[in-house]
C-alpha cells in the first residue's frame, strides 16, 4: 500500500518494523518539543513553588528572548562570532526581565489577595505582548539558522543536530538546577521561602533577594527554552509565547506544581503525548486532547503526578 | 470621593458622546464618497495597508486625471481590526455618511457579515480580495474582483495532476480557519475527479508551530506533491519541518503563500524551492499595465506591491469605471453597471457571469532561489 | 415584604420602564442613526457580559477565564435553533427569545458541569481550568460539521435590535441585582469573605458555589445569543481567550463586586475605542498597564463595593429639596476637616 523508499533500505536497519521506526521517530518528536516545555515549565513552577503565583507572562518573557535573539544575531554576524553566542544575550536579558516584572509588578502585591495577582499577571502578559507588537510590528519575522538543520540518519530514524542539542542541553540544564536547588545555601533559602515565608524571614534570610533571584533563573531558563524553540520554529511574532506559556503550565501541572523534577517529568510527558496524538489519533484535536489531560489531572490529583495532597488547616 | 469620581465620569461620558455626534454630522457635497473596510491594525494589518495603499494610490490617478462625473471621489477607509463586529460598526457609520458605495472588506469573515447588510442595504458592495464562497451569497448587489477559494484549489489540483504529473498527493491543511479548510476540501474533490490519491490528508490548530508529527507521517507515504494552504507565516514553518522530515516533493499553495519569502531567512531560502502556488497575477508579467502598475506603488511605498495590493488597485479603477457607465450615484444604476462590466486590469479580465463571482485565470508562481518567478497561467474552461 | 422595600421596587420598576422607553423611542423614531444604534447593541451584550463574569469574579471571589466559551455556547445554540425553526415576524421573535433561554440553558448546563469539580480547587488552579474548558469548547465547535467548522455560520436573522437588545439587558441585570440582594447573594458574598467560616457557620459552600457559576454561564449565554442575532455571522475563532479577557477588564476596571461598575465600565469600553478610532494601535497597550496598575493602586477598581441606589439617590435629593439636609454635606465637612487641621 506504501512505497517504502529506497534510501531507507539501504541504510542499516536495525529495526525492521517499519511503522516501529515510524513510531520512534514520533517518539523523538514528542521528546524534543517535550524538552522545551519542560525547560519552560521550570520557570512556572520554580516561580509557583515560592510565591505561589501562576506567572502569566513566562510565556511572553521566552517571546522576548526571541527577539533578543534575532536582534543580537546580525550584530554577532558583523563581528564573525558564531550565531549561538545569542543565547547569552538572551539569558541575560530575560533574567534582568524577570527581575523586574517581580520587583515593579508582584511584589507590591506579594500580600493582596491571590485574586489580584493573577489579574496583574495577566494585565502584564498583555502589555508585553502589545508592547512588542508596537516595537516590532505584528508581522512574523524569519529568524537566521541558530543551529544545523540538515537531517542526520540513525538507523533509519531521522533527526537534525538541532533536535539532539535541544534534548541533550534541556535534560542537563534541569538536573544541574534540581542539583543547585537541593544543595545550594541559596537553593535551600528558596526551598525555606516556599515552604514558610515567615518562618524563613525569622531565620535571616533575604526573603526578597531570594524571591528575585528566583524570578531571573526561571526566567533565564526561559530564555535557553526561547533560542531552542526559534531554532526548532524560525519564527518571531508577538503571539508566539502565550500557547507555549499555556502548555508549558499545563506540564508543570501535570508533573506535580512547585516541584521541579515534576516539571521535566510532566514536560516530556506533554510533548510525547502531544505527538503521539497527532500522529496517531487525530491531528485535529490535538489542541483538546492536551487540554482535556490539564482537566483530567486537576479533577483527579490536583498535586500532579509528584505532589503530596496537602489539606489547608484553619 | 466616590461621587465626586462618578459625576466627573458621568460628565466626560456625556462630553464625548456630544463630540462624536457633532463630528459626524458634516459632509461634503462635492465628492463622491466611497466607502472602504480594512484591517490597518492588528495581526493581518499587512493585508489591510496593502488594500489601502493600492486603492488609494489609484483613486488618487483618477482625481488627478479628473475625477470621475466631473467630481472628485473621497476614499474614506475604516479600520475595522480584524474582527466582524468591528467590521459592522464601520459600515454602519459610512452608511451614516451616506457612502455611494463599498470597496471592501480584505478578509472572508467579515465581508461575509458586512455582505449580510449591504445585502438588505441594497448598496454596491465590490471586495477586492475576499475569496469565500459565502461573501457573494447573501445578494446580487456583491461582488469580487479575485477569483473564489473553490477554483483554486481546484486549479491546484489540476496543475499537479498535469503539469507535475503527480500521481498521490498529500494534504495538510489549518482546521481552525475558513480559508485553509475550504481549500483543503476542494483541492481534495478535484484531485479525486482526476484520478489522483490523496494519502494523506492532515490538519493542526490554529496556534501551532509544531508540525513534525504530521509531516513525519507524511514523509513515510512519500507523496508526489504537498498541498499546503494556508497563510505564509505557517507555511513558512510547514515548508521547514517538511524539508527537515524529509519531504523532497514539490509543496503547493494557494493565494495565502505571498509574502512567504519575507518570513523565511536567507540563510535557510532554500527549504522554499520547488514551492508552487497560485495567485493574482505575477510583478514579473511584461503587459504595460502591470509595469506601469509595480513601478509607480514600489516608488510610492517601497516595496513591490503583492496580490492584494493589485486587486485594490483593480478594484478601485473598476468603481470609477461604473461611476462613469452608470453617469449617476444611484446604487441600482452602479449595480447594473457592474454586472456588465468588462475591465482589462492589473490582474486579468474581469467580468461577471451572472453572480458576484469573475471568470478569471490563475497565476502559478514557483519559487526559486528566493525569488517569486511566474511559471503558468491556468485559465478556466 | 416591608413598606420599605415596596417602595423600593416601584421606584426601580418606574425608573427601568422610563430607561426602556427611552431606548425604543430614540431607535423607533431615527434619532439614533444605525451607528449608534448598534454601538448601543453591543454595549448591552457587554453589560450582560460584563455583569454575569461580576457575579463569579467579584461577588463570589473566583477567577473564571472561560467565559467566552458560555458565551458561544449560547450563541450557536440560539443561532442553530433559530436557523431550524426558519420562521420571521413576530413567530420569529418568540423563536428568538425561545432559542436564547435554550441557550441561556445549555450554557449553565456547560457552566454545571465544569463548575461542580473545578471549585473545589483553589483561586489559580480555576482560572487554568476555566481557561482549558474555553479552548476546548472552541476547538470542539471548530471541528463539528453542524455548527459549521471553521467555516461558522452565516444568514442569521438579525433579531437583535435596539429595543429587544436592551430589553433583555434590562431583565438580566435587573435579575441579577435581585439575586445578589437576596438571601442567596448575602451566603455568595460570605464565601468571598472567608469560605471555611461561612462554611462552619452552616452555609453550604459547594451550593452556592456551583449555583453562582452556573447562573453567570447562563446570562453569558443569553448574551451570546443576542450577539449572534446581531452579527449575524458565527465563527469559533471570535469567542478566544482574547474575549475572555476583555471582559475581565472590563470587570476589574468597573469593580469587582459592583454592578453599577460594571455597566459604567461596559458603557466607557465600548463607545472608547470607537470614539479613540486613531489610537488604536495603542488601545490594548494602556489597557494592561490600567490592569496593573489599578490592581497595585486601587485593586477595587474604580467603584469598588458601591453600588448605585435609586432609592437611596431619591430620598436623599428628597431630603435636600425639604431642607433636612444640605446638599453633598460629606464632601462639606471633610473638606472642613482638612482646613481645621
Amino acid at each position: 500500500m506504501q512505497n517504502i523508499p529506497a534510501r531507507t533500505l539501504d541504510d542499516l536497519l536495525v529495526l525492521e518494523d517499519k511503522r516501529m521506526v515510524d513510531f520512534i521517530q514520533q517518539l523523538i518528536n514528542g521528546l524534543q518539543i517535550g524538552s522545551i516545555y519542560a525547560l519552560v515549565a521550570l520557570g512556572y513552577t520554580m516561580v509557583y513553588g515560592i510565591v505561589k503565583l501562576i506567572n502569566f507572562a513566562h510565556g511572553d518573557v521566552i517571546m522576548i528572548g526571541s527577539y533578543v535573539a534575532i536582534t543580537t544575531i546580525p550584530l554577532l554576524a558583523a563581528f564573525g562570532a558564531p550565531s549561538w553566542l545569542c543565547i547569552i544575550a538572551s539569558v541575560l536579558f530575560c533574567a534582568f526581565l524577570g527581575f523586574m516584572i517581580e520587583a515593579v509588578a508582584y511584589r507590591p502585591l506579594r500580600n493582596a489577595p491571590r485574586l489580584c495577582s493573577i489579574i496583574t499577571a495577566i494585565g502584564m502578559s498583555l502589555f508585553l505582548e502589545n508592547l512588542a507588537m508596537l516595537v516590532f510590528s505584528p508581522n512574523p519575522r524569519p529568524v537566521p539558522r541558530i543551529f544545523s538543520t540538515k537531517p542526520i540518519m540513525v538507523g533509519g530514524i531521522q533527526f537534525t543536530f538541532n533536535t539532539l542539542l535541544t534534548i541533550i542541553v534541556s535534560v542537563s540544564l534541569m538536573v544541574a538546577i534540581q542539583f543547585f536547588v537541593k544543595n545550594s545555601k541559596t537553593g535551600r533559602a528558596m526551598r525555606a521561602v516556599s515552604e514558610d515565608f515567615g518562618a524563613a524571614k525569622l531565620m535571616g534570610i533575604n526573603v526578597n533577594r531570594t524571591i528575585s533571584l528566583t524570578f531571573a533563573i526561571g526566567s533565564g531558563l526561559a530564555a535557553f527554552g526561547s533560542v531552542f524553540y526559534s531554532s526548532t520554529y524560525p519564527l518571531v511574532e508577538p503571539m508566539m509565547g502565550s500557547m507555549l506559556g499555556l502548555k508549558a503550565f499545563i506540564a508543570a501541572v501535570l508533573g506535580g506544581i512547585g516541584i521541579i523534577p515534576g516539571a521535566i517529568i510532566g514536560g516530556l510527558i506533554m510533548g510525547v503525548a502531544e505527538s503521539l496524538t497527532k500522529a496517531y489519533i487525530n491531528s485535529q484535536l490535538a489542541d483538546a486532547v492536551v487540554f482535556g489531560i490539564l482537566i483530567v489531572v486537576l479533577l483527579v490529583k490536583p498535586s500532579g503526578i509528584l505532589g503530596k495532597n496537602t489539606k489547608e488547616k484553619v | 470621593m466616590k461621587k465626586k469620581l462618578a459625576l466627573l465620569m458621568a460628565a466626560v461620558f456625556m462630553l464625548s458622546s456630544l463630540a462624536a455626534v457633532s463630528g459626524c454630522a458634516k459632509k461634503d457635497s462635492g465628492k463622491i464618497l466611497i466607502g472602504g473596510l480594512a484591517p490597518l491594525t492588528g495581526e493581518i494589518a499587512v493585508y489591510g495597508n496593502s488594500v489601502k495603499n493600492a486603492a488609494t494610490m489609484a483613486f488618487d490617478e483618477i482625481n488627478a486625471a479628473g475625477g470621475v462625473l466631473g467630481k472628485q471621489i473621497d476614499y474614506k477607509v475604516y479600520d475595522e481590526k480584524g474582527d466582524p463586529s468591528e467590521a459592522i460598526n464601520a459600515y454602519n457609520k459610512l452608511m451614516d455618511e451616506k457612502m455611494v458605495a463599498l470597496l471592501g472588506d480584505v478578509t472572508s469573515k467579515p465581508s461575509i457579515a458586512v455582505a449580510e447588510l449591504a445585502a438588505k442595504d441594497g448598496i454596491l458592495m465590490l471586495t477586492p480580495t475576499a475569496s469565500a464562497p459565502d461573501v457573494t451569497k447573501p445578494g446580487s448587489n456583491i461582488f469580487r474582483v479575485c477569483f473564489l477559494d473553490p477554483f483554486q484549489g481546484a486549479a491546484m489540483a489540476t496543475f499537479a495532476a498535469n503539469s507535475l504529473k503527480a500521481k498521490t498527493v498529500a494534504v495538510l491543511y489549518n482546521t481552525s480557519d475558513d480559508y485553509s479548510q475550504g481549500l483543503a476540501a476542494s483541492f481534495k474533490a478535484q484531485a479525486e475527479t482526476l484520478g489522483l490519491t490523496v494519502i494523506n490528508y492532515e490538519g493542526y490548530g490554529a496556534d501551532d508551530k509544531d508540525f513534525k508529527s504530521q509531516l513525519t507521517k507524511i514523509a513515510s507515504s512519500s507523496p508526489d506533491a504537498l498541498f499546503v494552504p494556508d497563510y505564509y507565516a505557517k507555511d513558512a514553518l510547514i515548508a521547514t519541518q517538511a524539508r527537515g522530515a524529509g519531504i523532497t516533493a514539490p509543496i503547493l499553495g494557494a493565494d495565502g503563500w505571498d509574502g512567504v519569502l519575507t518570513s523565511v531567512d536567507a540563510s535557510n531560502i532554500s527549504v522554499l524551492n520547488d514551492v508552487y502556488f497560485s495567485n493574482h497575477y505575477s510583478v514579473q508579467d511584461t503587459s504595460e499595465k502591470v509595469k506601469a502598475f509595480v513601478k509607480n506603488y514600489t516608488a510610492k511605498f517601497g516595496e513591490a506591491p503583492n496580490a492584494l495590493a493589485a486587486l485594490a488597485y483593480d478594484a478601485a479603477y473598476m468603481m470609477a469605471d461604473v461611476l462613469k457607465t452608470a453617469g449617476s450615484t444611484d446604487s441600482k444604476a452602479l449595480i447594473k453597471a457592474m454586472a456588465a462590466i468588462k475591465y482589462e486590469g492589473v490582474t486579468g479580465t474581469i467580468q461577471y457571469a451572472g453572480s458576484g463571482d469573475p471568470v478569471k485565470s490563475v497565476t502559478i508562481i514557483r519559487i526559486v532561489d528566493g525569488k517569486y518567478n511566474f511559471f503558468d497561467k491556468v485559465t478556466p474552461k | 415584604m416591608t413598606k420599605k422595600t415596596l417602595k423600593s421596587y416601584a421606584v426601580n420598576l418606574i425608573a427601568v420602564m422610563l430607561l426602556y422607553g427611552t431606548m425604543v423611542y430614540l431607535s423607533e423614531s431615527g434619532v439614533l442613526s444605525r451607528y449608534y444604534s448598534g454601538i448601543l447593541v453591543l454595549v448591552c451584550i457587554n453589560i450582560m457580559l460584563a455583569v454575569s463574569l461580576n457575579l463569579t469574579t467579584g461577588c463570589l471571589g473566583q477567577i473564571a477565564l472561560g467565559h467566552a466559551g458560555f458565551m458561544s455556547i449560547g450563541a450557536y445554540t440560539a443561532a442553530l435553533f433559530t436557523k431550524w425553526l426558519d420562521l420571521s415576524g413576530a413567530a420569529g421573535y418568540l423563536g428568538y427569545f425561545g432559542g436564547l433561554i435554550l441557550g441561556g440553558l445549555l450554557a449553565a448546563v456547560f457552566g454545571f458541569i465544569i463548575g461542580l469539580p473545578a471549585l473545589r480547587l483553589k483561586g489559580d488552579y480555576l482560572a487554568i481550568i476555566t481557561l482549558g474548558f474555553g479552548e476546548i469548547i472552541r476547538a470542539i465547535i471548530e471541528n463539528m460539521q453542524f455548527t459549521g467548522g471553521a467555516q461558522g455560520l452565516r444568514s442569521i436573522e438579525q433579531f437583535s435590535t435596539l429595543p429587544v437588545a436592551s430589553g433583555i439587558c434590562i431583565i438580566s441585570v435587573g435579575l441579577l441585582t435581585a439575586l445578589m440582594r437576596s438571601r442567596h447573594g448575602r451566603a455568595i458574598l460570605s464565601i468571598r469573605e472567608d469560605d471555611i467560616a461561612s462554611e462552619a457557620a452552616g452555609i453550604n459552600n459547594t451550593y452556592y458555589r456551583t449555583m453562582a457559576f452556573t447562573i453567570a454561564a447562563f446570562f453569558a449565554g443569553v448574551a451570546g445569543g443576542v450577539y449572534a442575532h446581531y452579527i449575524g455571522i458565527l465563527g469559533a475563532k471570535n469567542f478566544n481567550f482574547s474575549k475572555s479577557v476583555e471582559i475581565i477588564i472590563i470587570v476589574v476596571l468597573g469593580g469587582l463586586g459592583s454592578f453599577t461598575g460594571s455597566i459604567v465600565a461596559a458603557i466607557l469600553l465600548t463607545i472608547l475605542p470607537e470614539l479613540l478610532r486613531d489610537f488604536e494601535n495603542y488601545r490594548m497597550l494602556v489597557y494592561s498597564i490600567a490592569l496593573i496598575l489599578i490592581m497595585i493602586f486601587k485593586p477595587s477598581g474604580i467603584f469598588g463595593r458601591y453600588e448605585f441606589s435609586l432609592t437611596r439617590a431619591i430620598t436623599y435629593w428628597v431630603d435636600v429639596f425639604k431642607g433636612k439636609r444640605k446638599p453633598f454635606a460629606a464632601l462639606r465637612s471633610r473638606n472642613n476637616k482638612e482646613t481645621e487641621d
